[in-house]
């Protein structure tokens, strides 16, 4: 049973996970997994999440038969699982919601969160709002430059946007710094990580929340196909919106699940593929594969999505890789433009760059299987946020 | 054999003096001068970083400090060649390589140990090695009589400790503040009654170290600790255009004689 058994106590998936931290965070960290535990199994934690997860956030998302790309592409039905329609435009806040509600139940007064397309900070600051306790997103200089509407939004919600300017200001240097305040105000922070990544419990903590997202799949799938879909795809920065789809189909051999890395400018030159172009390693609290040098030095990570653009990769999927349960491709900057445009133009919805590198795989696939097989994509994110970086690739001044 | 860092310890009748530096910073021959000019400048024990694009528990010095060694050809080959090359004419002060997980790892622990063993090293911190992940590590320093230096830090409770202290070797490492390197000053009563109550629990040398910035910080701690470290303040200095590394660590020294 994959789907039960990892990680182990130590937050290992095979070789990959465990918890690779100073000192000074392992108490917090042991803290964070205890308090966890005792909430995981408290159904009254789970009522008010579920409540939220409904009323605020708007879950169940649909699942919609995308039937103008079925048609074009000529192969397999394809469905989008419609978290870009949740509240503040993308999965991102299942996990918040998760989080802060653990954060007060351990009495912690303060959030600080690590975000690259500000998809994750918007969640944060969003919840941070709503429960009243004070929020800093630390975020690379650089994508605070490509992606100013999420500031503005953050900053709106009363968040402190803390810009980061070491290394090549994106998504990695953003969880050093937010490594850095957490370490320096441990006694009253609780950091909410945005993806299945950094030491246990989080890779498997945000994995469960995310997993709604499977969830919901299945059973909308079920009633409305009476059966399961032949393929998953998702697009993977850190992974979490594609763990969430996976995950409750990890036991079903029948359902063949797909992960797209970004390819950035192709995997000979500059991407963000750490499945596909990198290696094993240690960064961020756990060990998975890393985009590095031969000397162990991480590497710049380059995606036109600053949501995928991060050197590593959740260890859940760095296993998943290695078990081959999970199979994962990439795709490059101009595959997902072309399919960000395609799927604007087909089905009147405008996808982040993020699932529209995923979109660019069911482009690849759909028209290579059956007219009965069933694709799901998880359309994790809407694109309002990434129109400048678009425009500006197809020569506009907006 | 015995290891040079509890050699160093046997013999003092004071608190050490233990110094950091980046490995290749400000340049690889530049901070070779340096190294080879510690001990007689008054360190007791040497603290080399190894150089890392993404130290997480260092401040703003010593991340610029390692990304400058880095654009200057620095990594794990030179890093053990510099210990080498300090070796060729000091074979008594201890050598602590200071770092973080992900190069030793990529060079292979296997080969690390032994490299590290042949060039003359002591001692190992790796900052994010918890005693939870550091098996494999421990198992083959141990056999090579290189020490894991183990960090304590204001939050390490009396049930943590007795995870980290069976791994521990040469002496403990307690972290003054809960922050990152080059922070602001501790509160010398707190670190006390902390480095106190674990000198119940150890029979290990302490030393305290982070935001220990000059002569008066390293006097006050060495009234109650067993080494002090500066780190921050050294690099600062060799960067600082009229810095003067030499005088620097005197005046550290002097303040423990």
């Amino acid at each position: 049973m994959l789907k039960n058994s990892l990680p182990d106590d130590r937050g290992h998936f095979g070789p990959y996970g465990g918890r690779y931290v100073a000192e000074t965070l392992m108490p917090l960290i042991l803290d964070v997994e205890k308090a966890w535990a005792d909430a995981k199994s408290d159904p009254k934690y789970w009522a008010q999440f579920d409540e939220l997860m409904r009323d605020y956030v708007g879950r169940p998302s649909p699942l919609y038969f995308a039937e103008p790309t079925t048609k074009k592409l000529g192969g397999a039905k394809v469905y989008f699982k419609r978290d870009e329609l949740n509240h503040t435009g993308s999965h991102k806040i299942n996990n918040t919601i998760g989080q802060i509600l653990l954060a007060l139940r351990m009495g912690k007064t303060r959030i600080i969160a690590e975000t690259g397309a500000g998809q994750h900070g918007v969640a944060t600051a969003t919840v941070c709002a709503r429960f009243g306790l004070p929020c800093t997103v630390f975020m690379g200089a650089t994508d605070i430059e490509r992606q100013k509407p999420n500031v503005f939004r953050m900053k709106l919600l009363g968040a402190e946007v803390r810009p980061v300017t070491s290394g090549a200001g994106t998504l990695k240097d953003a969880m050093n710094e937010a490594m850095r305040d957490w370490v320096t105000n441990v006694h009253d922070t609780f950091y909410i990580i945005g993806t299945v990544a950094g030491p246990h419990p989080y890779p498997a903590m945000v994995r469960d929340f995310q997993s709604v997202i499977g969830k919901e799949t299945r059973a909308q799938m079920l009633e409305r196909e009476g059966r399961l879909p032949d393929l998953l795809i998702a697009a993977i920065g850190g992974g979490s919106n594609a763990m969430g789809l996976f995950h409750p189909f990890l036991d079903d051999a029948s359902v063949k699940i797909q992960g797209v890395e970004a390819g950035g400018h192709g995997l000979k030159k500059q991407h963000a593929a750490s499945l596909t172009g990198g290696r094993p390693g240690i960064l961020h609290g756990n060990m998975t594969y890393l985009l590095q040098s031969e000397d162990g030095q991480i590497t710049e990570a380059h995606s036109i999505s600053a949501g995928l653009d991060y050197p590593g990769i959740g260890p859940e999927h760095a296993y998943l890789h290695d078990t081959k349960r999970a199979e994962y491709v990439s795709i490059t900057d101009d595959e997902a433009l072309e399919a960000f445009a395609m799927c604007t133009k087909l089905e009147g919805i405008i996808p982040a760059l993020e699932p529209a590198h995923a979109y660019a795989q069911v482009m690849k696939m759909a028209p290579m299987m059956k007219k009965e097989d069933i694709i799901v994509m998880n359309l994790c994110g809407r694109g309002d946020k990434d129109i400048f970086t678009v425009a500006e690739r197809f020569g506009v001044t907006l | 054999m015995t290891n040079r860092i509890d050699a160093t310890f046997a013999g003092l009748d004071r608190p050490a003096l233990i110094t950091f530096i980046t490995a290749g910073d400000p340049g690889i021959k530049a901070s070779q001068t340096i190294l080879d000019q510690l001990p007689a400048n008054g360190a007791d024990i040497i603290e080399l970083g190894m150089p890392f694009t993404d130290p997480m528990a260092d401040g703003p010095t010593i991340q610029a400090s390692a990304l400058r060694a880095l654009d200057a050809g620095a990594s794990m080959k030179t890093t053990l060649q510099m210990v080498r090359d300090f070796r060729k004419h000091n074979t008594a002060t201890p050598i602590v390589l200071m770092g973080y997980a992900n190069p030793v790892f990529q060079y292979g622990y296997d080969a690390f140990i032994r490299d590290a063993s042949a060039a003359g090293v002591d001692g190992l911190i790796i900052v994010d090695l918890p005693p939870e992940e550091d098996d494999a590590l421990h198992a083959l320093a141990s056999a090579a009589d290189i020490h894991l230096v183990k960090l304590v830090t204001p939050t390490t409770t009396d049930a943590r400790l007795q995870a980290i202290l069976p791994k521990a070797g040469g002496f403990l490492y307690y972290v003054s503040i809960t922050g990152i390197t080059g922070a602001a000053s501790a509160n010398v009563e707190a670190v006390k009654k902390h480095v106190e109550s674990i000198r119940k629990q150890t029979d290990l040398p302490l030393a305290v170290g982070f935001g220990i910035k000059g002569p008066g910080d390293v006097r006050e701690f060495a009234a109650f600790a067993d080494a002090v470290v500066v780190g921050s303040a050294i690099v600062s200095e060799a960067n600082k255009e009229d810095g003067n590394v030499s005088a620097f660590v005197k005046s550290l020294s002097a303040a423990l004689r």
